[in-house]
């Protein structure tokens, strides 16, 4: 037989891979014990991670959700404010509000172009704008004072897609409100004369128990020529934005650099009472979103705190077991240790036997519970995310995991290693 | 090469205090076979544990090539045995898990290796046994076993070979094999000192020392016998 007789003498990890061949059981048990600990804490953790990455998708799409709606809310929000009404009105800088009680209408007048202008600066504090031309006069035809609105139809805001709130009204058409229509008898489709002009009914307004239920409203144009007021408009009425918390000084701070010889009259019980819903709307669903969070903050501690006891249990266990194997082994292997002594080998030469058996026992057992962790990831990924065993999948966490098993299997054999290493040769020797 | 100067040592046991080794002194030249005689607990074990440098006695010294073995370190007391003493036991106790030629490589763990590889191959071709170097030793009789146990006792080429009944599990010729490397050992220069209840073994020894209840009763020479005691 050939045999290599010019190679280095024999070497320790030698002898210690040999043990492991000859005593599998041992060491496979003792490998087990490594699996558990790594497998269980790496499950631990994944499930702790899993939660977080869970929800934080939960609440991103209840945010997602609670958004859509309060936008559904929010243009309901619209068209409740449109049946009632703007909440704001532009007016040349110097209208007396006095006038404007009494006359039920501003008196004073400025360029129809103010409203263009106010649409083409992008304004981002008001949605809608409607120049208006209106006056308390006597509907001659019927013997009736009415509210004459003269529009043109809304002005949009350039940068924004919103419906409008009142549709333009086209020359020769008219739309009345409610109690007009009621008292007078007024219907859509009816041809009716306004100060010697026909014109065709094309719509009633809802009641709104304003003002507005005696108005009735004709295209800008018209009513120019009608009140004598050509290329003029005296109010642009509008709706303010929901997205400033100090509107109304913000709505005049920007209303005054565009149009400087205006001002901002706000009709404060509409615009509260927009503010009111909005704010009720949004706490809402702030509410709704921050009890989603709170439940899953709830169970987040709920399997923070079965980590927090599993894991040290874990490892004190699988330490325990493999204490108890290893000190099994150095009985076992009693005999061997005083042999080994008696040919010369020092104690330390002992205690690394027995700490490299650990050592590699801590390495297979980490790759063994690396794979369990990898799996247990597989089957407690929550709604199909494999975010669990990617993050377990990262070259850091095998490194994390076999340092830390092998740190739990040398401590854990320390004692027992210990004990080979101090192990009195002569008292097996003699016992022989 | 060996000198045992007053050597003591007492045990407690369940009956009260032991007393292995009773002011035992006894010499070993180089080249020397002697055997040490005694029955069942008579201390001849316990002498040749004190004599390897395993069992610190409780009063006197032991010096093997001129060197006071428990005044050294524990480390230092086991590269020396490593180096300069040999043991044969009557179990063998080889490594179970090495074979044939692993086990007696193992001696090398203790000293610089060089050349381990070669002097195991020339023993175990002195010994027999160079066709069983892969197999372990459950593969091999009782004498076998013995003359690889004999072969790791020789692989650092020690000055003293300490062998406790290593002919006690053998047939007679394969007893006859270990005695006559013993004493071949002895014959090159090396010292011998081998506990046995053989008398037939004994009788290849130089001298023969006979303890009785720890002491050292009688030491036989060939020409003369003294008393020690």
């Amino acid at each position: 037989m050939m045999t290599n007789t010019s190679g280095p003498s024999m070497r320790l990890w030698h002898l210690i891979f040999q043990e492991i061949r000859y005593r599998k059981l041992n060491f496979a048990l003792g490998v087990m014990g490594v699996v558990v600990a790594v497998g269980c804490s790496m499950g631990l953790l994944v499930l702790l991670r899993q939660h977080d990455w869970r929800t934080e998708e939960l609440i991103a799409v209840k945010e997602k959700t609670t958004r859509e709606a309060m936008l559904k809310m929010q243009d309901e929000m619209r068209r409740v404010s449109l049946r009632m009404g703007f909440n704001m009105m532009i007016v040349l800088r110097g209208q007396s509000l006095e006038e404007i009680y009494a006359n039920e209408t501003p008196t004073k007048t400025m360029p129809e172009e103010y409203g263009d202008r106010l649409a083409a600066a992008k304004v981002a504090t008001i949605n809608h704008v409607l120049p208006a031309l209106q006056q308390k006069c006597m509907w001659e035809e019927y013997g009736r004072a009415v509210l004459l609105n003269g529009v043109k139809g809304e002005v949009y805001i350039q940068s924004k897609e919103q419906t409008p709130l009142l549709e333009t009204v086209a020359a020769g058409t008219m739309v009345v409100g409610s109690e007009l229509s009621r008292s007078l008898g007024l219907k859509a489709g009816q041809r009716v004369k306004l100060m010697g002009r026909e014109f065709a009914i094309t719509g009633v307004q809802p009641g709104r128990g304003s003002k507005d239920d005696v108005a009735v409203w004709i295209n800008l144009g018209e009513a120019q020529q009608i009140l004598g007021k050509a290329g003029l408009i005296n109010a642009i009425l509008a709706l303010e934005c929901e997205c400033s918390d100090n509107r109304l000084v913000a709505i005049r701070k920007e209303v005054g650099r565009i149009l400087p010889d205006t001002e901002v009259i706000e009709f404060s019980l509409l615009a509260n009472a927009r503010a009111e819903m909005r704010n009720k709307a949004a706490a809402v669903a702030n509410a709704a979103v921050d009890q989603e969070r709170k439940n899953r903050l709830e169970l987040r501690r709920q399997r923070e705190m079965l980590a927090k006891l599993l894991i040290p249990l874990v490892l004190a266990g699988s330490g325990l077991w493999i204490a108890m194997l290893m000190l099994g082994n150095v009985k076992q292997r009693s005999a061997e240790i005083g042999v080994l002594r008696a040919v010369g080998l020092r104690g330390q030469q002992i205690l690394v036997v027995f700490l490299g058996k650990a050592l590699i026992m801590g390495f297979v057992g980490a790759m063994g519970g690396y794979v369990v962790g990898i799996a247990t990831a597989r089957f407690l990924q929550e709604g199909g995310s494999q975010m669990g065993m990617r993050w377990l999948m990262r070259p850091g966490m095998l490194g994390v995991s076999l340092a830390g098993a092998m740190v739990l299997a040398a401590a854990a054999s320390w004692v027992p290693a210990m004990l080979a290493a101090n192990q009195d040769p002569a008292v097996m020797l003699r016992e022989d | 090469m060996l000198q045992v100067e007053n050597v003591s040592k007492s045990f407690a046991g369940p009956a009260g205090e032991v007393r292995a080794l009773q002011a035992v002194s006894l010499s070993v030249a180089a080249g020397e076979f002697v055997a040490v005689r005694g029955a069942s607990g008579s201390g001849k074990s316990t002498l040749l544990l004190a004599c390897g440098g395993l069992l610190q006695g409780d009063a006197g010294r032991v010096v093997v090539d001129g060197q006071d073995v428990y005044a050294m370190s524990a480390n230092r007391r086991a590269s020396f045995r490593a180096g300069r003493i040999g043991f044969v036991f009557q179990r063998f106790h080889l490594v179970p898990y090495l074979s044939v030629r692993d086990n007696v490589l193992v001696a090398s763990l203790g000293v610089d290796g060089t050349g381990s590889r070669q002097r195991a191959e020339r023993l175990l071709e002195r010994l027999g046994m160079t066709d069983r170097a892969e197999h372990f030793p459950a593969q091999l009789s009782t004498g076998e076993r013995q003359r690889v146990a004999l072969a790791r006792a020789m692989l650092n080429g020690p000055k003293l070979l300490l062998a406790d009944e290593p002919t006690g599990n053998l047939d007679p010729e394969n007893g006859r094999i270990v005695l006559r490397c013993l004493a071949e050992f002895a014959e090159d220069g090396g010292a011998v000192l081998l506990v046995t209840h053989d008398a037939a073994a004994a009788e290849l020894a130089d001298r023969t020392v006979l303890l009785e209840k720890g002491r050292l009763v009688t030491d036989t020479r060939p020409e003369a016998t003294t008393a020690n005691g």
